[in-house]
């Protein structure tokens, strides 16, 4: 049964109402005669402060407002892959209403997240007689070519027996009964959720092993768990997004949930046009097959981007419970707590540091929180994660600030992108000296037994000519190159060579913008065996200069773009004939 | 609308720009309302409802106002822009209204201007290259149509000039058409207004052109409306006429000292420099009103120009402005006292969408290793010149020598191309140029047949 409300008054994006009888936090509220959709955020005896999730010009004070007893929920189920939602899920795609699909928003539409139009094949799992309990899969829908989307007993439902069952092949819609248990309850393929509550699991597990993100910098010498977490901060421009979006395209997840939270149209657009076309390197599917996009956009109301991370997470979590490796990527956490700043304000609470509410670090805890790699509840036993790469968008570039902090708090893996890289075009800009991955020593298992001992040399020697360089630049800076000896300037030479040809890595370029492990790992280890033949080379009296002349970078450029069958033999050919010339103008 | 008007003589006050009603029970949020006074009429718009309280900005400012002399009557409607095909070549003020004149009296319809977000599933992703005959803009941070880039400039460099040649030039290869120009004159100078009047009469886009003009002189609060005004008469062209239309906004920051200037009256927690925490979505509301929609066939680019006060790339304005946009273009105090126009540093300058636009059958083939070794060699030029500062020519490597030669070739021959406009094929002549000072080594992005180039020029030197 509904309560109502009356509306006393009205600033921005929140406004206060009067209500007759009790009503709770976070409950559902529709405001005004147009039924704008909104949350009840405080309660103050009778009154009752709401975050509206729509622009409200033209309401007036006096008008109902209506409490649904609800708190904010996602409809689940079959057709969210592939799909757009906004921040409160509603489909902007246009397949429920024509106001979905209408070229500009018009505010107070109402859509649910799924089509209930669609029929999707059932298959079931159990027969009846058999026991199922929260999390059990009664069966599956086949979902595009292959993708089994399984049907769950609803989590917080009693175990009961399964008394029908629909048989193999027929067609359901989204909110017929695929199956009827002893106790009444009709199991459909939807599942309602309400977003700001985690869904439970049975444990967490340790992290054991990489998600394999194909940027070689990243891989290589910051790698993230599965199931962990991983903040990527920068100032603008220098490349959070074009990451994320790489990372959607290439990681080895077996869903990506993308939240575009407060940020642009048109890298929304540019997701929805490309991806369709692009296949998943580890399954074939198209990316947009695994991928749910959730688009609330900069100029899209404020309200809504503050829930949009809720909605996107809780999505996340119900593909992890179907035992899937989710990828959460949020762009970018600084707008959604602008959000929470903005509405904070608005309710004129005391306001903490430039000006966030003090429960910021809390609110950003109960987000992170919900990551990691879990059994999940149910039969078949299975185990999912859930890893998150957030981007931050620090004001003025400065990683000092609040959200860039307990970010950094929350999360183990630090990619911290930097302007003067970006500037030069360095790109991923991940800065070398600044970033950081707390997984290393819980992944180093996984990497020698798939990679080898080789693995750990390789990465070490990256990191320690990075650092010798680092040492030389600043050498450089008071004597000149002039100065160095013989075999610094090749040290120099060979840094360079190691930026360019390893750690920047172009998005754009169709060969290069992935990479295998393997592949990063004997990319890395020719620039190991180069630095290894020309340091004894030099050692023997060749000069820098020498070297210079051969032009490395090109051949090691040229050398990288080899098809990966060849590229064993072709790099032993290439450090022969590296050797070769050098010994040859040895004795000129 | 209605006959029936709610007018009210209770004024409670007056704080800066804002009017306070005690009994607005029946006013909406946004609402349009008129103040009567003896002395004429003024209008504004409802801010703020709390109970009985009402707070409403008023566009015309609250100077001379005096609280015993008004009656607030409030209009049912929200502020709204007459449109039609009859705005080609006209001066409007910041609400739409033409400058000194009426309302317009034949239009073909009137849309509140502060929009509707565009649906983010509807949008065409903008992919035409937009020639602008400026070698840095096109070769290395090249627009696209339906990209917001705007110009960051410090006191006193010449971006208003920039922008007027980008009007003057722009166009899209292969299409016969012209832009229309929606210019947006937001707190400036007569003077600048004037300067950019009398380019556009030159060029021509003063007679299919609009023009929305608040100078420094007139309220701040109808400066928050210009933007607007603006953007909503861009939106009318584009998508109900099909034109490409070009958007000039300046000057942001002075639209955001005026949306600081309410914030205050509000008594609203300040933020970063007294700037309001909601500063970012009020300035993407702005910029994210360009773009391209599905299946139609208009769309808008905007140029913004942003003020940097004390060439700081930090200050909020231009950092939120940075966050929003899809690039920026960036003026140089060093370029400009090396005497090169147009001085734009294109090292920090950034045009995000340019890889949509450029590459074989757009630009040319191999357009992006090209920009990209002119950035890698540039950055190196300037690095080897602060390095030069300490360790003096002696300290340099015979390499780091021809690096500072090129860093002072790439200036000289493609930076400074002055005022003329050029194709993007003279555009690459000149990056050739400059490139042919550098050794082959150092040139590995450029593929084979530019090098046969670069090697000829070097040869020909
Ligand atoms: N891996 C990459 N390869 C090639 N270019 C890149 C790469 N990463 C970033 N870039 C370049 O940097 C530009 C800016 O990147 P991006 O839009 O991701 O920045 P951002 O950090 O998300 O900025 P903002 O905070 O303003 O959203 C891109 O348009 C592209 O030109
Ligand atoms: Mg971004």
């Amino acid at each position: 049964m509904s309560n109502l409300g009356k509306i006393k008054c009205l600033a921005g994006t929140v406004i206060r109402a009067d209500s007759a009888s009790p009503v709770s936090n976070f409950e559902v509220a529709r405001v005004g005669s147009e039924r704008l959709l909104g949350e009840v955020i405080r309660i103050d005896g009778k009154e009752v402060d709401i975050q509206v999730y729509e622009e409200i010009d033209g309401v007036h004070v006096g008008e109902p407002v209506e409490f649904t007893g609800e708190p904010l929920g996602v409809d689940l189920g079959p057709g969210l892959l592939g799909s757009v939602l906004d921040g409160i899920g509603r489909p902007l795609g246009g397949f429920s209403s024509e106001e979905a699909g209408a070229f500009f928003l018009k505010r107070g539409f109402f859509s649910r997240s799924l089509d209930p139009g669609t029929r999707w094949a059932f298959f079931p799992l159990k027969s009846p007689g058999d026991n199922l309990s929260p999390g059990d899969a009664l069966g599956f829908v086949k979902e595009g070519e292959d993708f089994k989307h399984l049907v769950m007993a609803p989590l917080g439902s009693e175990m009961s027996r399964v008394r029908e069952i629909a048989s193999p092949g027929t067609l359901v819609t989204v909110d017929d009964a695929v199956g009827v248990l002893e106790n009444s309850l009709a199991i459909t393929p939807c599942q309602r959720w309400h977003v700001r509550t985690p869904r439970p699991c049975v444990e967490r597990l340790p992290f054991s092993e990489p998600l394999i993100t194909g940027q070689r910098v990243l891989d290589t010498l910051f790698p993230v768990a599965l199931g962990g977490a991983a903040v990527i901060p920068g100032g603008f421009g220098t490349g959070k997004t074009v990451t994320q979006q790489s990372l959607a395209k290439w990681c080895n997840a077996g869903v990506v949930v993308y939240i575009g939270c407060g940020e642009r149209g048109n890298e929304m657009t540019e997701v929805l046009e490309e991806f369709p076309h692009l296949k998943d390197p580890h399954t074939g599917r198209t990316l947009m097959e695994r991928m749910v996009l959730i688009a609330n956009t900069s100029n899209m109301p404020v309200a809504a981007r503050e829930a949009s991370i809720y909605l996107g997470m809780s999505i996340a979590e119900y593909f992890r419970d179907m035992g899937l490796d989710v990828a959460l990527m949020a762009d970018s956490t600084s707008r959604w707590a602008e959000a929470l700043r903005e509405i904070s304000g608005r309710l004129g609470e005391m306001p903490g540091e430039e000006g966030y509410p003090a429960y910021l670090g809390s609110r950003l805890a109960q987000y992170y929180e919900r990551a990691g790699r879990v059994r999940v509840l149910g039969e078949p036993q299975r185990k999912g994660s859930i890893t998150i790469f957030n981007a931050v968008s620090p004001a003025g570039g400065d990683f000092s600030e609040p959200v860039t902090q307990a970010s950094l708090r929350l999360s183990g893996t630090f990619w911290a992108l930097d302007k003067r890289l970006a500037e030069g075009r360095h790109f991923p800009s991940v800065n070398w000296k600044q970033s950081y991955s707390l997984y290393e020593k819980a992944l180093e298992p996984f990497f020698l037994e798939n990679l080898g001992e080789q693995w750990k040399d390789c990465a070490s020697f990256l990191k320690s000519l990075l650092e010798r360089e680092t040492e030389l630049l600043s050498l450089v800076q008071i004597v000149g190159r002039d100065a160095l000896s013989e075999q610094d300037k090749w040290d120099l030479e060979m840094g360079e060579i190691v930026r360019v040809a390893f750690l920047q890595q172009n998005a754009y370029d169709p060969h290069d913008a992935f990479n295998t492990l393997e592949q990063q790992m004997r990319l890395s280890e020719i620039l190991k065996d180069l630095q290894c033949l020309v340091s004894e080379e030099i050692e023997r009296g060749v000069l820098h200069q020498q070297v210079q002349g051969l032009g490395l970078l090109r051949q090691v450029l040229a050398l990288r773009g080899a098809p990966a069958e060849d590229f064993e033999k072709r790099s032993h050919q290439w450090l022969e004939e590296v050797a070769r010339s050098l010994t040859t103008s040895e004795g000129r | 609308m209605d006959l029936y008007r709610e007018g009210t003589r209770s004024i409670s006050g007056v704080t800066g720009p804002l009017l306070f009603v005690s009994n607005g029970r029946k006013a909406a949020l946004g609402e349009l309302v008129t103040i009567e006074t003896s002395k004429g009429k003024r209008t504004g718009q409802v801010l703020q409802i709390d109970g009985d309280l009402c707070a409403i900005q008023v566009f015309e400012g609250t100077l001379g106002l005096n609280p015993g002399d008004c009656t607030v009557w409030f209009e049912k409607d929200v502020v709204k822009v007459r449109l039609g095909q009859v705005l080609m070549g006209q001066t409007l003020d910041g609400r739409g209204i033409p400058r000194g004149g009426k309302a317009l009296p034949c239009f073909e319809k009137e849309v509140p201007i502060t929009g509707s977000p565009l649906n983010p599933a509807m949008r065409a992703g903008p992919s035409d290259f937009v020639e602008t005959g400026i070698a840095s803009i096109d070769l290395l941070n090249t627009i696209v149509r339906g990209q917001k880039l705007p110009v960051f400039s410090g006191s006193g460099l010449p971006a208003n000039e920039i922008a007027a040649q980008v009007v003057r030039q722009a166009h899209v290869p292969g299409n016969p058409e012209q832009f229309l120009v929606v210019f947006a004159a937001i707190g400036i100078t007569e003077r600048e207004a004037r300067f950019f009047r009398d380019s556009f009469e030159e060029s021509g886009a003063l007679f299919n052109g609009v023009f929305v003009v608040n100078l420094a002189g007139d309220s701040a609060v109808e400066r928050l409306l210009a933007p607007r005004t603006a953007l909503t008469i861009a939106e009318y062209f584009a998508f109900d006429r099909g034109y490409d239309v070009l958007v000039v906004m300046t000057d942001m920051l002075h639209y955001c000292e005026a949306l600081r200037e309410v914030s205050a009256a509000r008594e609203e927690a300040p933020g970063r420099r007294g700037f309001p925490g909601y500063l970012y979505s009020d300035l993407a509301s702005l910029y994210e009103r360009a773009g391209c929609v599905k299946g139609l066939k208009g769309s808008i680019t905007q140029i913004p120009i942003v003020s940097m006060p004390g060439d700081d790339m930090t200050h909020p304005v231009v950092d939120l402005s940075g966050y929003i946009t899809e690039g920026q273009i960036v003026l140089d105090r060093g370029l400009q006292a090396r005497g090169v126009y147009p001085p734009i540093n294109v090292l920090s300058s950034l045009s995000r969408l340019m890889n949509k636009g450029i590459g074989e059958g757009r630009t040319f083939a191999g357009h992006r290793q090209v920009a990209d070794q002119l950035f890698a060699s540039y950055a190196r030029s300037r690095e080897v010149s602060r390095l030069r500062l300490i360790v003096g020519d002696e300290g340099l490597t015979e390499t780091e020598l021809h690096y500072l030669r090129f860093g002072s070739a790439f200036e000289r021959l493609f930076l400074d191309q002055g005022d003329s406009a050029l194709s993007i094929g003279e555009s690459l002549a000149a990056a050739v140029r400059a490139l042919s000072t550098l050794p082959d080594e150092e040139l590995f992005r450029i593929p084979a047949d530019l090098m046969e180039e670069i090697r000829r020029v070097r040869l020909d030197r």
